[in-house]
């Protein structure tokens, strides 16, 4: 057999690499062009998880709200009222679970979303992102029922709509950004680590408390050192928490320092995830 | 020859390993955490493999079982990053597999949307083509039930009649036709043979050397991971069956 150069072959035939990872920008025109592709697959896995339930799409909303209730059942009795003084109970413990739902199902479902669904990333090549896109999409659409929810409970409860409810959505687009970046970075981790899915839990779990669900950190934290309420203001979490919270109900408290540093975190969060994200785009699949 | 013929895939000594766990006498004895080769074996899928390919060609890939053939057409496909070498090539070829499960919770005309829309069509053109997509594939009356309900075979009909639905420059087929019946591989294979004709080349991974004969006018024989013979169908056919 003669030797071949067919390094030299491809060259003058022009044929590019395959595989190769696209530049950012044409990976990002590309991810565009297949958006569709994202936005089905968001709304059948949510169909697809519900169809078998009676209640079917119920759950969406139904679930984090007995969660909710369990929540504010135990630690409404147990915590004593003055971490919650002055504070209208109920739509501030809803409010505050539904919107760490949010940020929680979006981090653990990009951790999984390429490790999960490796025989669709074996099988058809399609911008990897798309995937994490997938997972934090189907979790804003499910969001939206449970938002509708919340307004009848916030409207019960004698909170009553104002002008800066207007305001929630562009909070929520921001804590989009926030989520996408972390479901990027914590997709490719456990691309690498396997085992980071079994740490997420305890993570989430961390800054669960951390956020202040069911009581609010700034009255706890009240007679405590400052630099403490400082380190639990520096978690995004916790401000969108408070700056939903704010926009539906009103507080005292001054939002300012908080609003910058949630849409400095969304911003950096995000830029941060993409690019960690693709950086490693020739990998996944690969193991 | 009159012209000199386009290479539309030129495979330059490609080799390709796989990372896995092992355990029992295949790992090693020293587990530490720190270490991190704990139990992990490399297999050496792929040694070293070259070759062109050119258009309007029909190639056969055929060798035993863990030959490397799968893994070859992952390489090619770009699903898979060689260790050293690389692939070139006029367009992403697409590559159809057996293993290629799309989700099989949702229903055979979800999977038709996803598949569709993965493979870059917008979803209108989903839509104007699902109808044929159905029909070729056969199953028309399982189309609304999840796929895990599906039989393997009607399964992998339904990925397959996804998979062509688009024309694509290069079309990589891993054993897809073995599990259709007999009116189905008849169906595939003419459209195979469409595909090709429009200036595509199609790889064709097989078990069925009559499938092989039928369909490929080169045929390549994967042997422990390099090539050991490439050429006329039936000279490297008879050699491989000679082999056994």
């Amino acid at each position: 057999m003669t030797e071949i150069d067919y390094a030299a072959l491809a060259r003058e035939a022009g044929l590019p690499r395959v595989g190769a990872r696209q530049a950012l920008p044409t990976y990002l025109k590309e991810m565009w062009q297949r958006r569709h592709f994202a936005v089905r697959l968001a709304q059948y896995r949510i169909e697809g998880s519900l169809n078998q339930n009676r209640l079917g799409l119920f759950w969406v909303v139904l679930s984090p709200l007995l969660q909710a209730a369990v929540y504010g059942l135990i630690f409404g009795v147990i915590l004593p009222k003055d971490t919650r003084e002055g504070i209208n109970f109920i739509p501030f413990l809803v409010t505050g679970f539904f919107i760490f739902t949010f940020f929680s199902k979006s981090f653990a479902q990009g951790a999984r979303s390429i490790t999960g669904n490796t025989s669709l990333v074996r099988s058809l090549s399609f911008p990897r992102m798309l995937l994490p896109v997938a997972a934090v999409l189907r979790n804003l659409y499910e969001l939206v029922p449970m938002m509708a929810v919340l307004v009848f409970i916030l409207i019960g409860f004698g909170e009553f709509p104002m002008w800066t409810w207007l305001l929630v959505p562009v909070i929520l687009a921001f804590m989009t950004m926030f989520n996408l970046g972390v479901a990027l970075i914590a997709a490719r981790l456990t691309v690498h680590v396997r085992d980071v899915t079994e740490v997420i839990p305890v993570i989430t779990r961390l800054i669960f408390y951390t956020t202040g669900i069911f009581y609010s950190l700034e009255q706890v934290l009240a007679d405590q050192p400052h630099w403490m309420l400082t380190a639990a203001r520096l978690n995004p979490i916790h401000d969108f928490v408070e700056l939903v919270r704010w926009a539906f109900m009103g507080s005292e408290t001054d939002m300012t320092q908080l609003a910058v540093i949630a849409a400095i975190a969304s911003v950096v969060t995000l830029i941060a995830g993409v690019f960690f994200f693709w950086t490693a785009e020739e990998r996944y699949g690969r193991d | 020859m009159t012209e000199p013929r386009k290479p539309t895939i030129v495979v330059d000594d490609i080799h390709v390993q796989y990372k896995t766990f092992a355990s029992g006498k295949a790992a090693s004895d020293r587990r530490s955490l720190m270490q991190r080769q704990r139990g992990v074996r490399i297999v050496k899928a792929l040694k070293g493999v070259s070759f062109a390919a050119y258009e309007g060609e029909s190639i056969g890939v055929i060798g035993h079982n863990g030959s490397g053939k799968s893994t070859l057409m992952r390489a090619i496909a770009g699903l898979q990053q060689p260790v050293k070498g690389a692939v070139y090539s006029v367009s992403r070829p697409a590559l159809l597999g057996v293993n290629a499960a799309l989700i099989s919770d949702l229903t055979g005309e979800k999977n038709v949307m996803l598949g569709g829309l993965a493979l870059g069509m917008t979803p209108e053109e989903v839509e104007q083509r699902r109808e044929g997509i159905i029909e070729f594939s056969g199953i028309r009356e399982f189309i609304d039930m999840p796929m895990k309900a599906y039989s393997s075979g009607m399964a992998a009909r339904l990925r397959f009649s996804i998979a062509i639905s688009r024309d694509h420059q290069i079309l990589l087929v891993d054993e897809a036709l073995a599990v259709g019946d007999k009116d189905f591989r008849a169906k595939s294979e003419q459209r195979i043979r469409e595909l090709r004709e429009q200036a595509g080349t199609v790889f064709l991974v097989s078990h069925s050397m009559r499938s092989i004969m039928d369909t490929c006018t080169r045929v390549l024989w994967i042997d422990h991971g390099t090539l050991k013979a490439d050429g006329d169908p039936k000279e490297v056919v008879r050699a491989y069956k000679k082999s056994q």
